[in-house]
């Protein structure tokens, strides 16, 4: 063990059936440090943070804490807390109906009595030092979700703890709170706790981090020490695409031929969204591919959303065809021709229980009417036509949706927008999680939609797919349009140095 | 040879299964072992006999009839309770009450200023149609604070189950109306010449209702669509909210028609006790119907069978002098085993148990 280091982690291996989740990994924490874990989804951050918290068993390599010379082995959650290691989730996990005091010292009383004035006592005294905002009597639910956030964090301190790990703790604070919770941390900083802290947010990262540990696929990409590692080379490490000698890859498609002098099918000005985007202007045409893209978090979804009006829109005008229009509720949206298939296909796209024939129907039934039910031999007809036409795998149309596959039920609401036939086809993630023979199908699919005249928004995570498939990309920044760019600008370089920003 | 054996073998436990997989099939069990159950006890129990009944013409008696007539209620309200079931993922515990409120209505209309109306002071179909508006409204009250204020149903339906008797017995300033004409019986017990209960009647007419309205609107989808899934919902351009609201406005408008049949039964009304229970057993319907009370899938038909068998378990425990005190006893043990019997858990683990009782038939199948 190094002699300044609080936490090693060496070869932390974790399989899930069929997955390497974590493979070789090693992680090193060092005392008084602020320490970066970078990675798009799926890269193993969260494995690493449960194997490190006992929430998941690590089926290979060790774990050395400081103070003891032999690996520490932890098996649950409350082994982790006992060794010094402390989690403060996304959402907060503390009880909003209990006070202050009481939420900071819920389930570490020892004996069956409680000496509540001590706690009191206690609880403030450590909120001072903290410099936290808040009383011990206070209710919890009264604070704000930033104080809420800092005194799960000061609960943590309190139970004596090295390593301090924030999960995604800024996601739901504005600007100002996040500069709280970063005084709070340069506090401890100085303490001498280190501090784990996963985000998506770049800005945030370079502001207080020390160091920073990159993952991919479930392996180490390396660790850096910030001042080394400029924003686009973190970029491209978490990507995965080696900045300067990549191959430019050339589209499939021939010359797509858009006349960007015609009236777009879909424009809007200023489009103001309420989930943390700014407002926006954006434009398509007919026949045209375009892409959103920009970091996880970057608003890249928000903004689509807000275009079908699946979120609540605060202000700004909509065009359809030059005609200014409203789009309160994806009804409307739906009404204009415009079809949306969402980022989370779980939670927002499928609806389970149903068989694969009403969900392929549901889009086209619900614009045609509560009282125009579309008869069983027609839906049978629809349903199996789609299922030919997209080779979706299902045992019948009666199956329920949910026993398919991944990329079987993204392809099942596929068909749901393609049977309503609209002129603008909104693809959030239609990619993610599917096999790689299915998102060539949709890829190759998306190329066929927009040569019949159809226009399409097609957001990957994947650049190559976007590169591939968009004849113009759109990129976002911290919930802002910071580019846009086309043509010959597509390339892999130029897409990240955008993305990154800053002093690319 | 042997493979052909094999594959009819396979069929016939296939067509089995799926006999058995099928959400209908234990409410149909349940009722078919009630009626073996009182076939072997006593065969006497299936007799139909005509009778001249009190008013003097001859109606048809005897317990089948009794049963068929006495569900009707229940039958009616288990039709909303499904539907509300689905959408909202939760159950209305307040459609006594209601019942309460509707049947008090429907005497002060028919009533008018006097309590004891030797005459009928509005003509009944427009007592009914206010009945319909007022019970409607409660539903649309129970609808609004779970569709739009997000009240647990059981919760937000609990202020009506507390306030609907002492509303209804309100709307009668707590007096006890009795109508004297013995036309507004009619509803409740027989039509003079027809032999067949005027319940029965009103209950086919509703399960045509409901049937056509599944037929030829999209309630099935949508509430099946928002009871899974309201998110997705949503995003297909349903309005959950909406169609939660609709669903407990049905089950006001089911509530009506079996508080109308209740106090032509017995021309007057007693707060207290009307329809008592009547919405624990509505929603035992439900889930004797093999319907996943959580929400979502439903099948309206098991519901309606498993109103009947309710009604069946009582009628026979009353016939082997059971008191009315002990029959609840009674009915919870049989619930107990239907509703154990029917949960995913139970019907999985006698899967296994099958498959390791006959592994050679898992073999053979694998085989083919």
């Amino acid at each position: 063990m190094e002699k300044n280091s609080v936490l090693e982690m060496r070869g932390i291996c974790k399989y899930f059936p069929g997955v390497r989740a974590l493979e070789q990994v090693d992680f090193t924490l060092r005392e008084g440090e602020i320490h970066a874990l970078m990675g798009e989804n799926g890269a193993g951050k969260s494995t690493l943070i449960k194997v490190l918290t006992g929430v998941y068993h690590k089926d290979g390599g060790e774990v050395y804490i400081k103070g003891s010379s032999k690996p520490v082995v932890i098996r649950s959650p409350q082994d982790a807390q006992n060794i010094g290691i402390s989690t403060v989730y996304q959402e907060i996990t503390l009880c909003p109906n209990l006070t202050v005091a009481e939420n900071m010292y819920i389930g570490r009383t020892k004996g069956h009595f409680t000496n509540w004035k001590k706690i009191n006592a206690d609880a403030g005294r450590l909120l001072d030092e903290l410099g936290i905002p808040a009383i011990p009597a206070q209710q919890l639910g009264s604070c704000s979700i930033a104080v809420q956030q800092m005194i799960a964090i000061a609960r943590a301190v309190d139970m004596n703890c090295k390593v301090l790990i924030l999960d995604e703790p800024t996601s739901s604070l504005d600007e100002q709170e996040v500069a709280k919770l970063f005084k709070l941390m340069t506090g401890l900083k100085k303490k001498g706790v280190g501090i784990i802290f996963v985000t998506h947010f770049l800005e945030q990262v370079y502001e207080v981090c020390d160091r920073i540990t990159v993952l991919r696929d479930g392996k180490l990409v390396g660790e850096y020490v910030i001042e080394d590692l400029p924003r686009v080379q973190l970029v491209s490490k978490m990507l995965g695409k080696d900045f300067d000698d990549m191959a430019d890859i050339k589209s499939d498609s021939d010359s797509k031929q858009i006349d960007y002098g015609s009236t777009p099918v879909y424009e809007c000005r200023q489009l103001d969204g309420t989930t943390g985007i700014k407002p926006f202007d954006f434009a398509i045409h007919k026949g045209e591919v375009n892409g959103f893209t920009g970091l996880l978090g970057s608003g890249r979804s928000e903004c689509v959303r807000a275009i079908f009006g699946a979120d609540k829109v605060n202000g700004g005008e909509v065009l359809i065809d030059g005609k200014p229009v409203k789009i309160n509720k994806p009804l409307d949206a739906m009404k204009h021709g415009i079809s949306y298939l969402p980022e989370d296909r779980k939670r927002d796209g499928i609806v389970g229980d149903l068989s694969v024939r009403d969900n392929i129907i549901l889009a086209l039934q619900v614009m045609k009417g509560f009282f125009k039910p579309i008869s069983r031999a027609q839906a049978e007809q629809f349903a199996d036509e789609y299922i030919k036409l997209l080779n979706i795998k299902t045992a019948s149309s009666e199956t329920p949706v949910k026993s398919l596959s991944g990329g079987n039920q993204q392809k099942v609401i596929l068909a749901r927008w393609l049977l309503a036939n609209p002129s603008y086809l909104i693809l959030d993630e239609p990619t993610r999680g599917i096999d790689i023979g299915t998102k060539v199908e949709i890829q190759k699919l998306v190329l066929k939609l927009a040569s019949e005249g159809k226009s399409v928004t097609f957001i990957s995570s994947e650049i190559d797919e976007m590169i591939r498939t968009c004849s113009r990309l759109v990129v976002l920044r911290d919930g802002k349009v910071v580019g846009e760019l086309k043509g010959d600008e597509l390339t892999q370089n130029k897409i990240m140095a955008t993305i990154a920003g800053g002093e690319s | 040879m042997s493979s052909n054996k094999i594959k009819t073998n396979k069929s016939f436990a296939d067509i089995a299964k799926s006999i058995i997989r099928q959400q209908i099939f234990i409410p149909i069990a349940a009722l078919l072992i009630l009626v073996l159950f009182n076939l072997i006890a006593d065969p006497t129990f299936f007799q139909i006999t005509l009778q001249p009944n009190s008013d003097g013409f001859n109606v048809l008696s005897g317990n089948i009839i009794s049963i068929i007539d006495r569900a009707s209620e229940l039958v009616i309200l288990a039709i909303g309770m499904t539907l509300v079931t689905s959408a909202s993922g939760g159950q209305d515990i307040s459609v006594g009450a209601t019942i309460a409120i509707a049947g008090s209505v429907i005497l002060r209309v028919l009533c008018g200023t006097n309590t004891r109306a030797d005459t009928l002071q509005a003509p009944v179909i427009v007592a009914f149609l206010i009945c319909c508006i007022v019970s409607m409204i409660f539903g649309a009250f129970n609808g609004t604070l779970v569709a739009y204020f997000k009240i647990q149903p059981m919760v937000a339906t609990l202020i009506m189950f507390t306030a609907g008797r002492s509303i209804a017995a309100w709307i009668n300033n707590n007096e006890l109306p009795v109508i004297n004409d013995p036309k507004f019986g009619y509803y409740g017990n027989f039509i003079p010449g027809i032999p067949v209960p005027t319940p029965v009647f009103i209950t086919i007419a509703c399960l045509i209702v409901i049937a056509l309205a599944l037929k030829f609107t999209n309630l099935r989808l949508y509430s099946q669509a928002v009871g899974i899934n309201p998110h997705s919902s949503r995003l297909n351009g349903i309005n959950p909210q909406m169609i939660k609201f609709i669903t407990f406005v049905i089950l006001g408008l089911c509530v009506a028609v079996a508080g109308f049949i209740k106090v032509s039964r017995l021309s007057t009304i007693n707060y207290s006790v009307v329809a008592k229970d009547i919405e624990m057993d509505a929603i035992l319907a439900v889930a004797l119907g093999g319907n996943a009370l959580g929400g979502g899938k439903f099948n309206m038909t098991a519901s309606v069978i498993g109103a009947y068998v309710i009604q069946f378990l009582t009628t026979t425990l009353y016939k082997y002098d059971v008191s009315s005190a002990e029959i609840s006893a009674y009915k919870a043990v049989v619930v107990i085993i239907l509703v154990v019997l029917s949960a995913p858990i139970v019907r999985e683990k006698m899967g296994d148990l099958k498959k390791k009782l006959f592994p050679a038939k898992a073999v053979s199948k694998e085989a083919v």
